[in-house]
């Protein structure tokens, strides 16, 4: 059904008037044009199409736009600020934490709401964290450092 | 400019046709020093020149240059493409060393068909080692054109001038100097590398042999980076296709008007094609399930446990990939003789982006953005489909997400061609996951018979060997054995064939499976003949490089000989792939009951000659053997006539952070041999090291890859 959903994206009001049943990755990937979060499975396997809601990791090919009515959603486009790359972002880049790219935004986001929950978590957590997110790289040893960077870089902020 | 003056300065003799050809391809660059190469080995030239000798209109005498632009910035531009592996950093990297100027001041353009010439795909890990010592070469000739321009500018002789970033300046007195940018200003001059100009050697590398981060990783954490999916164009359209249940399925009769009557959908047929295409991908999804098919699908009885006696019985002549001695009597003289029969079903590449495309058509020119590892393989398939002239088929390379030899074909791309022609609109083919399975060219499933005795003394008197449809590519074993034959039996890859899908190459392609067979039947003989497997493996070698790289895994994992099984759970595999060898050694512990393998430390050495990035290097290693769990335990095709029944993440597994063992990876030095492949070779030990590791642990000896739980239970039992 067609309707008018407000909610915040990547700290700044939007609006989508569409389909409110529509995924929330294919309205952010069409009608927002923001193609950082990506198609891996479409049925919730993968995790590359995570992003934060409320600063929760959500799989955005599971839920609807109108799930998302009045709350805070952020995507790898909004995790920058002022052209900064977020602590997660920099650790992955300088620990080398990817290789062809694609599951690398939701890596990213899914790493920043284990660490919003647990902001000094184990390695054992950071694996049981991570777990349902798929790399076929195989970058996972590289990724597992870079949280654990980041979490160093983020304490008290 | 001074075009044609400055053309002479190439001092290779040329027809009038390619002094033509070369200019009217470079006219679209401006300005700039160009250095033009030929990277490659003969069959791939002439391949080549097959395929260009219908467009005149391209040059055939190189097939790729690199540009020292007016700005001062340097290009190189090559139809390989990035597709994860990091060639462009390492390539960067080898350009920038031989040409003294910065990585910051390096681009690579790669897999644009208009701006690159024509080149194969990227495969074979061949980008480093067969590419890269040509640009060094082209980009060290590109120096020297350039120190003899400043020495005529400068007025000072070549010999007594250096580079630093780009500034060429007289030794004596560092004011005299004179920029790339500045040599480069105004002119255009090409030059085709002669090969005669010394390439830097290890000593002399600034650039070369240092770690440097990833060059693409900036735009893939921020989201920037744009893959094929990513490619929206106005009133582009999505289409979903209509696909049968099975490969072997034929189409009675189909129902469209159900999708008809959805707002805004186009239903196409066009032969096979049957698509509905809207402007959301969710809308033409729900059109596609309006569509009513029957199909006709022929009973078979292939599955994943029939198909290796089908392989068996259905395999053409061996091609004898080597011999020495005599078999027959070599099997008398053993005293022990061993046979068995190893499996190792279909595995899919399932990278984490499915194939993509996005096609563009305005007036007799189209436009396609693929997923592929083969941009202009892409341009040919096109043009054909849409029966118009490859020239007029312009590809451009996204960043490719995953490939792993699984986006050579290029059906998607056909697809989204055929799509936008037949619509008049650009639209977007994207794969679902279920479709990525259906149509993946799989890694075969494959039989490999040994037989193979030791004398005795314990020596490895007699090998026999037989692979079934995993290919040649390691199957020869580089053990000393005086009597041994090697023979390969295997249909060409694509969709003919015993097999009941597509099959193709899957990164290292042959060698995994070639490799676990071998390694397993080595270590086998090791523990009858009662020998450390390091030991009987360093007995049985002749090959120094791999004796070394054996050694440094062994001094790196801290192995103590020891008789298997000995309980510890400790493993080792050695294989050659793409150039470099590899020693593996891992240690495993099985859970007796359910007969679960969990793999807690993986030690690999490698000698892979001249290393351009010990990091990158180092992060293919860990790709290779945190990809490589997955074959060796885990994944296995399903499949029932011809219909795949693992079509998404739930039950086909690839390996995650909980598989993740303690990984060690060691790069042999050695700066004076060329550079080899990396992208490869530590995967094709990783079956043979869990299956040696388990045997170790529980003394039993699982034949058939994935080692599932059950597996292990069954040869448990069996031992």
């Amino acid at each position: 059904m067609r309707e008018l959903v407000r909610f915040r994206l990547n700290g700044k009001p939007a609006t989508l008037d569409v389909d409110s049943d529509r995924t929330l990755l294919w309205a952010l990937r069409i009608d927002l044009q923001l193609t950082g979060t990506k198609y891996g499975c479409g049925e919730s396997y993968c995790g590359a199409c995570t992003v934060l809601v409320d600063n929760r990791a959500e799989r955005s090919c599971q839920i609807r736009v109108k799930d998302v009515q009045n709350k805070d959603v952020v995507t790898i486009e909004g995790l920058a600020e002022n052209g900064k790359l977020h602590p997660l972002q920099q650790a992955f880049v300088d620990h080398d934490a990817l290789q062809c790219g694609y599951c690398t935004s939701g890596m990213i986001l899914n790493a920043y709401a284990l660490l919003k929950t647990n902001p000094t978590p184990s390695q054992a957590q950071i694996v049981a964290g991570m777990d349902d997110n798929l790399c076929r790289c195989g970058a996972h040893k590289r990724i597992i450092e870079a949280i654990q960077t980041a979490a160093r870089e983020m304490k008290g902020s | 400019m001074e075009r044609d003056s400055d053309l002479q300065l190439d001092p290779s003799s040329e027809s009038v046709a390619a002094q033509v050809s070369r200019r009217a391809f470079l006219k679209a660059f401006g300005g700039g020093i160009f250095i033009l190469f030929v990277a490659g080995d003969l069959p791939r030239l002439v391949e080549m020149s097959e395929a260009l000798a219908a467009r005149p209109e391209l040059p055939t005498d190189f097939n790729a240059f690199l540009r020292i632009g007016e700005d001062g910035r340097v290009a190189c531009y090559t139809g390989k493409i990035e597709m994860g592996q990091g060639v462009v950093t390492s390539l960067a990297q080898m350009m920038a060393d031989e040409l003294d100027v910065s990585l910051d001041s390096v681009d690579m353009v790669m897999g644009e068909t208009e701006l690159c010439p024509y080149d194969m795909g990227t495969w074979g890990s061949l980008t480093t080692r067969a590419f890269g010592p040509h640009l060094r070469a082209a980009a060290a000739e590109g120096r020297q054109v350039l120190l003899e321009l400043a020495s005529d500018q400068l007025k000072k002789p070549v010999n007594q001038l250096s580079v630093e970033n780009g500034v060429v300046f007289d030794r004596s007195n560092r004011n005299v100097s004179v920029t790339y940018a500045q040599l480069a200003k105004g002119k255009q001059i090409a030059r085709h590398a002669s090969g005669k100009v010394p390439l830097k050697t290890p000593d002399q590398f600034k650039i070369m042999g240092r770690s440097i981060t990833r060059r693409d990783a900036p735009v893939k954490v921020t989201g920037e980076a744009k893959y094929a999916a990513d490619i929206q164009l106005p009133e582009m359209l999505y289409a979903r296709i209509l696909r049968p249940p099975s490969h072997a399925a034929t189409l009675v009769d189909v129902d469209v008007s159900g999708a008809e009557q959805i707002e805004g959908v186009k239903v196409v047929r066009d032969g096979d094609l049957i698509a509905v295409l809207h402007r959301y991908p969710d809308v033409a999804n729900d059109a596609l399930a309006k569509i009513k098919a029957r199909y006709n699908t022929p009973p078979s009885k292939l599955d994943e446990n029939t198909i290796f006696d089908h392989l068996v019985s259905a395999a053409p002549e061996g091609e004898v990939v080597s011999k020495s001695g005599s078999l027959d009597r070599a099997r008398q003289e053993s005293t022990t003789l061993f046979e068995n029969t190893y499996l190792d079903g279909y595995k899919a590449h399932a990278p984490m982006e499915p194939h993509a495309a996005v096609a563009h058509i305005e007036g007799d020119r189209v436009t396609v953005w693929p997923s592929s590892q083969n941009p202009f393989g892409v341009k040919e398939e096109v043009a054909r489909a849409l029966g118009m002239s490859a020239e007029n088929v312009h590809v451009i390379s996204p960043f490719v997400g995953g490939g792993f030899g699984g986006k050579s074909r290029n059906q998607q791309t056909v697809e989204a061609a055929r799509l936008a022609k037949l619509t008049g609109k650009p639209v977007q083919v994207a794969w679902t996951r279920a479709e990525e399975f259906f149509f993946d060219s799989f890694r075969p499933a494959a039989v490999v018979k040994i037989k193979s005795g030791l004398d005795a003394k314990g020596h490895i008197h007699y090998w026999d060997y037989d692979v079934y449809f995993a290919g040649a590519r390691g199957a020869d074993h580089f053990y000393s054995i005086p009597n041994h034959r090697t023979v390969s039996r295997s249909a060409a890859w694509g969709a003919q064939g015993p097999h009941p899908f597509a099959t193709g190459p899957w990164r290292a392609p042959g060698n995994n499976t070639n490799t676990f067979a071998r390694e397993s039947q080595i270590d086998v003989m090791a523990a009858k003949a009662g020998i450390d497997p390091v030991e009987f493996r360093l007995q049985h070698l002749a090959d120094e490089k791999m004796k070394r790289v054996l050694k440094a895994a062994a001094d790196k994992f801290g192995w103590k000989p020891m008789k298997t099984p000995s309980g510890r759970g400790f493993g080792v595999a050695c294989g050659i792939d793409a150039g470099t060898w590899v020693a593996t050694m891992a240690e495993v512990a099985v859970d007796k009951d359910s007969g679960k393998v969990t793999v807690k430390r993986v030690v690999c050495a490698q000698d892979m000659g001249l290393v351009i990035n010990p990091e990158g290097a180092t992060i293919q290693v860990e790709g290779c053997i945190t990809m490589g769990l997955g074959y060796a335990l885990k994944e296995d095709i399903r499949f029932k006539g011809g219909a795949v029944l693992d079509l998404n993440f739930d039950t086909y597994e690839i390996p995650r952070f909980s598989w993740l063992p303690r990984i060690e990876t060691v790069l042999i030095d050695n700066p004076h041999s060329d550079p080899q492949g990396g992208g490869e070779p530590a995967i094709v030990t990783m079956g043979g090291v869990i299956a040696n590791a388990i045997f170790d642990a529980v003394g039993a000896r699982v034949l058939q890859m994935p080692m599932t739980p059950g597996r292990v239970r069954q040869a448990m039992r069996a031992g």
